[in-house]
């Protein structure tokens, strides 16, 4: 098992790579086009700003080699934060438009519902699954992980959400649609919690 | 039933030459152990966040240790934050690419804000900590200190913390000299006056016994309170090291459902 762990000039990869190897598996952090295309896996990080990301998978000439491992070969691919938020259609911040593949937007947390909460959302969280998924199983005890962003999605089909979250109001924090995946939360940095996700991951056969 | 609110609870560990020490008023360093072994320790305690920082390498002008970031930062299952000597982009970029989440800035910031500035820029405001050592001068006002105490400056806490926010810091760790190692509480009014003037999350360091203290924290304005004695000390007696860190059910019933 080969996971590519994608790089385009933004994230902390070192980390997932750490995490994935603790996981069990095998990682590659590449930006070559040819070892993303050959990769069982991807994963595609990112923190910091929406208009950067796409600004950055366009100058290094990703586009169409992710669209093409995604959307026609099938590649199993999991998003993690800016990763996660790049695969909607639009980004209020910047903007911009994303990769497109969830009907979805990136919208900033509605500070007038937040109360006395600060933005960015910081710091751990419940997740609560919203449907029965492979990288969801069911377990008794809740499962918490690490946040940290100022926006978040709003998907427009129902059925891609993945799991939800409660900061101010209660928002998606993870998507999928078939062989696609994203999570605003860092599994990588989230102990026995990430480390059960990225063993998931590792298995999962969509 | 609304959802309950986290906060962070975040050890803070001292080293110096490689060593884990334990400072009292930033003075007299004292041996607590091995910073890796301290660290599988409070991974194993599911800590929510772990911040390290080099005491001297300000004052002495050294480059981070990078190797022992490179070894702490893969042994870290949580957001790692590490301070102490960074003065210029290219350190920061090294520290981020070793897997450290977030760069402290303190001496740095001081002499140099275009330079959080920048770093914001290019990685996000969330992973530029800026750090206030805050004393109280001769009158018993509020002044920042930098480079490990040793520098003073004329700004109060409250304009220091500002200068950080416009900087473009993503969060502000405020910490108490006269606290440090004290094990008598953190300063409430210093955190009250603080984070009345910002917008960013305000993180409290220096002086807490435990629990009670972090939900007044808390409850004073910060956002997360951090703490290194009473994580590093059995039952806050400094005669008796041991790595501690309170467990959810602790944290749920003392600070979590208060909030």
């Amino acid at each position: 098992m080969s996971i590519c762990i994608i790089d385009y000039g933004l994230g902390n990869l070192a980390s997932i790579r750490n995490m994935i190897r603790k996981a069990g598996g095998k990682s590659e952090i590449s930006s070559d086009p040819t070892v993303i295309a050959a990769a069982e896996k991807l994963i595609l990080p990112g923190v910091g700003h929406f208009a950067a990301g796409m600004e950055n998978i366009l100058k290094s000439g990703l586009l169409p080699v992710l669209h093409e491992a995604v959307l026609e070969r099938k590649t199993p691919i999991l998003g993690i934060c800016l990763g996660m938020q790049l695969m909607a259609g639009h980004s209020e911040e910047g903007d911009v438009a994303g990769l497109g593949w969830f009907d979805a937007d990136i919208i900033r947390f509605r500070q007038e519902d937040m109360g006395n909460l600060k933005v960015p959302h910081m710091g751990w969280n419940e997740v609560k699954p919203a449907k029965a998924h492979a990288l969801f199983p069911n377990v008794d005890e809740p499962e918490r992980f690490y946040f940290v962003h100022s926006y978040h999605i709003r998907c427009n089909n129902p059925e891609d959400v993945l799991a939800t979250a409660h900061y101010g109001y209660d928002f998606t924090c993870a998507v999928s649609r078939k062989n696609i995946a994203g999570m605003q939360f860092h599994p990588e940095k989230s102990h026995r919690f990430g480390m059960g996700m990225m063993e998931r991951f590792i298995q999962w056969q969509p | 039933m609304a959802a309950m609110r986290r906060i962070r609870v975040i050890p803070v560990l001292g080293i110096d030459r490689g060593r884990l020490v334990k400072t009292v008023g930033f003075k007299h360093p004292k041996y607590i152990g091995d910073p890796l072994n301290a660290i599988k320790i409070f991974n194993d305690k599911e800590v929510d966040e772990l911040a390290i920082v080099d005491i001297r390498a300000a004052l002495n002008g050294t480059e981070p240790d990078y190797e022992l970031i490179a070894d702490m930062a893969g042994e870290c299952f949580m957001p790692l934050a590490y301070g102490g000597g960074i003065r210029h982009a290219d350190q920061a970029k090294r520290i981020f690419d070793l897997g450290v989440e977030k760069v402290i800035m303190n001496s740095a910031f001081l002499e140099q804000p275009e330079l959080v500035t920048g770093l914001a820029s290019n990685y996000g405001a969330q992973s530029i900590v800026v750090c206030l050592d805050v004393d109280r001068n001769m009158f018993g006002k509020w002044r920042v200190k930098g480079v490990s105490g040793s520098r003073k400056y004329e700004w109060t806490p409250e304009e220091a913390a500002v200068m950080a926010e416009e900087a473009g810091a993503g969060e502000l760790l405020l910490h108490a000299i006269y606290k440090d190692g004290s094990l008598s509480g953190y300063d409430f009014d210093l955190i009250r006056s603080v984070s009345g003037r910002l917008n960013i999350p305000l993180v409290a360091l220096g002086g807490a016994r435990g629990t009670s203290d972090m939900l007044q924290a808390v409850q004073s304005g910060a956002s997360a309170v951090a703490a290194s004695s009473t994580f590093v000390y059995n039952r806050n007696d400094t005669r008796s090291i041991l790595i501690n860190y309170p467990n959810q059910k602790t944290l749920t019933e003392e600070v979590f459902r208060h909030l």
